[in-house]
């Protein structure tokens, strides 16, 4: 399954890249199963995402938890939590 | 009125009060964030998301008029790389009474630092940059909101 993937701050960072289109394997389902899978798939992954809970996500703009489930997701983004105000 | 803005310049905060204050207001909260110099503090960079921010600072505007009376609201946040000194986030709050303004006002403070897509990075005068990490006590002065507060 072809999925967009956004990147930001030190995920960003350790990634290297904005953003990329990932072909993901099929038995990928949920946020959680595709950090752990990005973890293992090259060293870049392995530095940004060694520590999941340190990682929040959005599925088409709507926050969500590491349970949610992919299927029809257009956009997922992996980001630090948020540091503003 | 209800003014939600995002900007990569600086905030001109005399302006925004101008603004805010036309329509007359029985109390008006307000509160600056600026950028502090601490330990050689040279550049901070706010990164965003360019919809989901702008969303977010638009739901939490849309938050606080429901929950509290107000008649006027100013949220501004700068984004991109800023120095010690310049305003980071402008928000006021206008009621009939001084009790909701500022209600309002720390609600969206609060909630400004564990709600919206907005991360920090610091670079100092020596080369070295950090992301600033998410203060433990943010998430507690946030969390109170889930809960009737006092002016609500």
């Amino acid at each position: 399954m072809a999925l967009d993937i956004a990147y930001f701050s030190w995920v960003r960072e350790r990634m290297g890249v904005g953003g990329e289109t990932v072909d993901i394997p099929e038995s990928i389902g949920d946020v959680a199963a595709l950090v752990a899978w990005l973890a293992t798939r090259d060293d870049r992954g392995a530095l940004a995402f060694a520590e999941p809970h340190r990682i929040r996500a959005a599925i088409d703009g709507v926050m969500m938890g590491p349970d949610a489930p992919l299927s029809g997701a257009r956009e997922i983004a992996l980001f630090p939590p948020v540091t503003g105000g | 009125m209800i003014r939600v803005l995002i900007r990569s310049s600086a905030i001109d905060v005399p302006a925004e009060l101008d603004l805010h204050d036309a329509g007359g207001h029985g109390a008006s909260a307000s509160f600056i964030g600026r950028v502090r110099g601490d330990d050689g503090l040279a550049e901070l960079f706010l990164e965003h998301h360019p919809e989901m921010t702008a969303t977010g600072l638009a739901d939490l505007g849309h938050a606080a008029a429901d929950r509290w009376k107000l008649s006027a609201l100013t949220l501004i946040h700068r984004v991109g790389a800023m120095v010690p000194g310049e305003t980071i986030v402008l928000v006021l709050a206008s009621s009939p009474h001084r009790a909701e303004a500022l209600a309002a006002c720390e609600f969206l403070i609060d909630r400004l630092k564990t709600d919206v897509m907005l991360w920090k990075r610091e670079t100092f005068a020596d080369g070295r940059t950090r992301w600033v990490e998410p203060r433990e006590g943010d998430h507690g002065r946030a969390e109170r909101w889930e809960q009737p507060v006092g002016g609500g």
